[in-house]
C-alpha cells in the first residue's frame, strides 16, 4: 500500500519548483499582466529541464513516463502562477503520443520533448462545448469553421483539434486558411486565441483519442490549482503573521484565524484527489472521466474561492495591481473555466455515477 | 510505483485469516462477550494492550487495524467495546498508570464490566479546560472533592469516573490539576442526566459534594494532571474509521435521493440535487485520499501532521452538508418529528440533521479545531496568552 508520490517525482517536482523560485517572483508573473503579451521564457528554461519529454516515448528522445508524472510538475507551475504555454505544448504532445500516428510521433515527438517546436490543443466550439461528445467539426478532408479559448495558438507549429466522435486531427502553423485571433484573457499568463480554419489541410491522429485529451486537461489543470491554491495559502498565513495591528500581528485574531483554517481544510487534503485521477488516467482509462472531472471541480472551485479569500485578507494591499493577489485569483478564473466550469463537471459525475 | 492501493501479500492474506476466523467464530446471537475473548486469544481486539491485562499486545500495524475493522463490520461481529473507558483511560493508565492500577481496572474496562465516564467539562470551563475549579484535597488517605462537572456522557450508567480536579491551588493554571479516579456511585456524587436536543439523554450534570476517593487513585503525580490528560500511547489508529462514517452517509443520501420524489419526479433526477451529490462525492473522495496518504506516511515513517489536523474538521463540516442536502430532498417531511410517531420514514434525516451538530461540538468544537488548524499547523500566533 502506497499513495505518495516516490522519489523521482518529488525530485522532478522539486526541480521545478526551485528553477521557478529563482525565475518567477510574483513581478515576473505581472508581466504578461502589465504588457499583454505572452511570456515563452519561462517555458523554454523549463524544456531544458526536460519536462516536455516527460510523457513522449523513450524512443521519441523522451522519458516514457505517465500523466502523474506530469501533473506533479503541474504543481509547481500553477504554485508560481507562471506564465507561459505549459498546458497547451503538455496536451498537445500528449495528444501525438497517445494518438499520433508512427509517422507523426518520428517527426514531432523528438522536437516537442525538447521545446523545438511548440504545440497546442483546440477543443471548444460553442459555449461551454469543450467536451469531445459536443465537437462538431468535421475533416472533409480538410477544415472549415472556428475553435475557440485556443491557447498561445500564434506562432505555434502544431495545433491538435478536436473533431467529431471525438477524434484528432493536426493542422501545422502554417497550413493554408488557418487564421489566429488573440484575445486580451483575463489570466494574461495565457493567452486566449480564436482560431478559424477556411479549407485547411489536417492529418488525423489515430482513433479517437479527444475525450482521454479532454481527461487529461482536467486532470493537468487541477493539478495547477492545487498548486496555486496552496500558494494562496502560504501567502494567506504568512501575510497574518507579519502584519500588525492593534500591537500584534493580525495571524493572532481569531477572525482572521479561522478564515485562514476554513481556507486550508478545502485544499490541503485535495492533493490526493489529483494524483489519483492522474494515477487512473494511465492505469484504468475506463474510471479516468470521474476521477477527473472530480478532481477538477472541487480543486479549482475552491482554487477560486482561496484566491478570493486571500485577496480579502491582505486588506488594501491585496487589491493593488503591485502586490499581485490578483496573478492567482485570474489563475484561479481560469482553472475554474477551462474545459468546463465544476457545474458542468459535476452534472458529468451524476451522469457517470449512474444517477 | 507513486500509488498502489493493494495491501501487499502479507495483507492480503492476513485479510483472509481474519474472515476465516469470523466465518468458524461469528454467528448472529453468539454471546458477545464470549466472542470478543476468542477475537483477542486470536490477536485481533486490543492490540496495543498487554496480555497480562486483558489485551492481544499486537505489534502497531495500522492496516492490519484498518481490516480488522473493515471485516468486522462487514460481518456484524462485535468489535472492541466503544466509550471513553477504552478509548481514553486504558490507554492513559498503560502509560502513565501504576501497576496496580493497571491490573485494578484495564481488564474488566476491556469486558466491559467497568464503565466510565469522563470528568473533564465544567460549567465556566469548556473549550478553556485548563481554567477548571472543582477541588480536590488530600485529608488523610482520601482526596475530598467538591465542584461541578457538565457535558458528562454516559456518566448516568458510569461505575467510575476520571476526572480533572484542581488540587494544587497555588500553582499556575496548567499545573494546579490531578488526574483523579473515582466511584461515580457513591453519597457524594449525583449525577443529573441532561436532555439533549434530539430529546435523547446521553449527557449528564455532575455534582461533587464532599466525593472522596482514595489518595492512591491518582494517575501521575499531583499537578500532572494536564500532562496525563494529553498523554497518548502510540497505539495504531485506524485511519479510514471516520471515511467510513463519512461514505455510510453518502450512500444513504444518494439511496434517499433515489427513492424521494420531487415535483412528481425522483429527487435524483433534479438538477440540483445531482449538482449537491457530485459535490459530495468529491469531498468524499478527497477525504479517502486525505486517509490513504496519511496511512502511506504511517507506513513510511513520515509525517502527516497538518492532514491528521485537519480530520475532524472536514469530518463534521461534511455530516452538516449532509444534512443540509437531505433536508432540502425531504422538503415537508423535516416538518415530522423523527421520534415518537409511528411512521418511520424519511423524517429520520431530521435526527441525523441534529446529531451532526454533535459532531461538532463534542471532542473539540469546530472553532477549536480552527485554532488547532492555524496555531499549531501553520504557526499562527496562539490567542489570548
Amino acid at each position: 500500500m502506497k499513495f505518495d508520490l516516490d522519489e523521482q517525482q518529488i525530485a522532478f517536482q522539486q526541480g521545478v519548483a526551485d528553477y521557478l523560485a529563482a525565475e518567477c517572483p510574483v513581478s515576473r508573473a505581472l508581466e504578461p499582466h502589465d504588457h499583454g503579451k505572452p511570456d515563452f521564457a519561462l517555458w523554454r528554461g523549463l524544456m531544458q529541464l526536460g519536462i516536455g519529454g516527460i510523457v513522449v516515448p523513450e524512443e521519441h528522445g523522451g522519458l516514457g513516463l505517465g500523466l502523474l508524472d506530469l501533473a506533479v510538475v503541474m504543481e509547481p507551475i500553477g504554485r508560481h502562477a507562471a506564465p507561459g504555454p505549459f498546458l497547451d505544448h503538455a496536451l498537445g504532445t500528449l495528444a501525438l503520443t497517445v494518438a499520433g500516428t508512427d509517422a507523426q510521433k518520428a517527426e514531432w515527438l523528438p522536437a516537442l520533448a525538447t521545446g523545438e517546436k511548440r504545440a497546442t490543443v483546440a477543443l471548444a466550439e460553442g459555449k461551454g462545448e469543450w467536451f469531445a461528445d459536443q465537437w462538431t467539426m468535421e475533416a472533409k478532408p480538410t477544415l472549415t469553421g472556428e475553435k475557440h479559448h485556443v491557447l498561445h495558438a500564434e506562432g505555434t507549429d502544431a495545433i491538435i483539434v478536436g473533431l467529431a466522435g471525438g477524434r484528432l486531427a493536426l493542422v501545422r502553423g502554417d497550413a493554408p486558411g488557418l487564421s489566429v485571433t488573440p484575445t486580451l484573457s483575463t489570466d494574461a499568463g495565457r493567452q486566449l486565441c480564436t482560431v478559424a480554419f477556411a479549407d485547411t489541410p489536417c492529418e488525423p491522429l489515430e482513433g479517437a483519442a479527444g475525450a482521454r485529451l479532454v481527461d487529461a486537461g482536467l486532470v493537468l489543470l487541477a493539478a495547477d490549482a492545487f498548486g496555486g491554491a496552496s500558494r494562496a495559502v502560504d501567502m494567506s498565513v504568512a501575510y497574518a503573521k507579519e502584519r500588525e495591528q492593534f500591537g500584534r500581528p493580525i495571524g493572532a485574531f481569531q477572525g482572521l484565524k479561522h478564515q485562514l483554517a476554513d481556507m486550508a481544510v478545502t485544499i490541503e487534503p485535495a492533493v490526493g484527489l489529483y494524483w489519483f485521477a492522474a494515477h487512473v488516467w494511465d492505469t484504468d482509462p475506463a474510471a479516468a472521466p470521474l476521477q477527473a472531472a472530480l478532481a477538477k471541480s472541487l480543486i479549482t472551485e475552491n482554487y477560486a474561492r482561496a484566491t478570493r479569500r486571500m485577496t480579502e485578507a491582505h486588506g488594501g494591499i491585496g487589491y493593488t495591481w503591485e502586490y499581485g493577489a490578483h496573478v492567482w485569483l485570474k489563475r484561479a478564473l481560469f482553472d475554474q473555466a477551462y474545459i468546463g466550469m465544476p457545474r458542468a463537471l459535476r452534472a458529468r459525475v451524476a451522469d457517470l455515477s449512474g444517477w | 510505483m507513486a500509488i498502489d492501493l493493494n495491501f501487499g501479500p502479507e495483507h492480503e492474506a492476513f485479510r483472509r485469516e481474519v474472515r476465516d476466523f469470523l466465518s468458524r467464530e461469528w454467528r448472529e446471537g453468539r454471546d458477545a462477550a464470549e466472542f470478543r475473548e476468542t477475537a483477542v486469544a486470536a490477536g485481533y481486539l486490543y492490540r496495543a494492550v498487554p496480555r497480562r491485562f486483558g489485551g492481544s499486545e499486537q505489534a502497531p500495524d495500522s492496516i492490519k487495524a484498518s481490516i480488522i475493522a473493515e471485516e468486522f463490520a462487514r460481518a456484524r461481529a462485535p468489535h472492541e467495546i466503544k466509550g471513553v473507558g477504552v478509548q481514553m483511560l486504558v490507554p492513559t493508565l498503560l502509560e502513565r498508570g501504576e501497576e496496580w492500577q493497571k491490573e485494578k481496572f484495564v481488564r474488566k474496562t476491556l469486558l466491559g464490566e467497568y464503565k466510565w465516564a469522563q470528568g473533564y467539562s465544567e460549567p465556566g470551563s469548556g473549550s478553556d479546560l485548563a481554567s477548571l475549579r472543582t477541588r480536590g484535597e488530600l485529608v488523610g488517605d482520601k482526596w475530598v472533592i467538591n465542584g461541578q462537572k457538565v457535558w458528562t456522557s454516559y456518566a448516568h450508567e458510569a461505575d467510575f469516573l476520571f476526572a480533572l480536579v484542581r488540587t494544587e491551588p497555588e500553582a499556575s493554571k496548567h499545573a494546579g490539576i490531578s488526574y483523579l479516579l473515582l466511584d461515580a456511585r457513591q453519597p457524594g456524587v449525583t449525577i443529573r442526566p441532561l436532555r439533549q436536543i434530539t430529546g435523547g439523554q446521553d449527557f449528564n450534570e455532575v455534582f461533587f459534594d464532599n466525593a472522596e476517593t482514595p489518595a492512591d487513585w491518582i494517575v501521575g503525580q499531583r499537578g500532572e494532571g494536564w500532562s496525563v490528560s494529553k498523554s497518548l500511547l502510540k497505539h495504531e489508529r485506524n485511519m479510514l474509521g471516520g471515511i467510513d462514517r463519512s461514505e455510510a452517509m453518502f450512500d444513504s443520501l444518494v439511496k434517499l435521493a433515489q427513492r424521494a420524489t420531487i415535483d412528481g419526479q425522483p429527487a435524483i433526477k433534479a438538477g440540483w440535487v445531482r449538482d449537491r451529490l457530485a459535490a459530495l462525492k468529491a469531498e468524499l473522495e478527497m477525504q479517502r485520499h486525505s486517509g490513504h496518504i496519511q496511512i502511506s506516511r504511517a507506513l513510511s515513517g513520515g509525517d502527516a501532521g497538518l492532514l491528521q489536523m485537519m480530520g475532524k474538521l472536514v469530518q463534521s463540516n461534511y455530516a452538516a452538508a449532509i444534512a443540509e442536502t437531505a433536508t432540502q430532498i425531504i422538503e415537508d417531511e423535516a416538518l415530522v418529528s423523527p421520534v415518537g410517531n409511528r411512521r418511520p420514514g424519511n423524517e429520520r434525516w431530521v435526527m441525523q440533521y441534529m446529531n451532526s451538530l454533535a459532531a461538532a461540538i463534542a471532542g473539540g468544537t469546530s472553532n477549536i479545531q480552527r485554532n488547532i488548524i492555524a496555531e499549531r499547523g501553520y504557526g499562527l500566533p496562539r490567542d489570548g496568552e
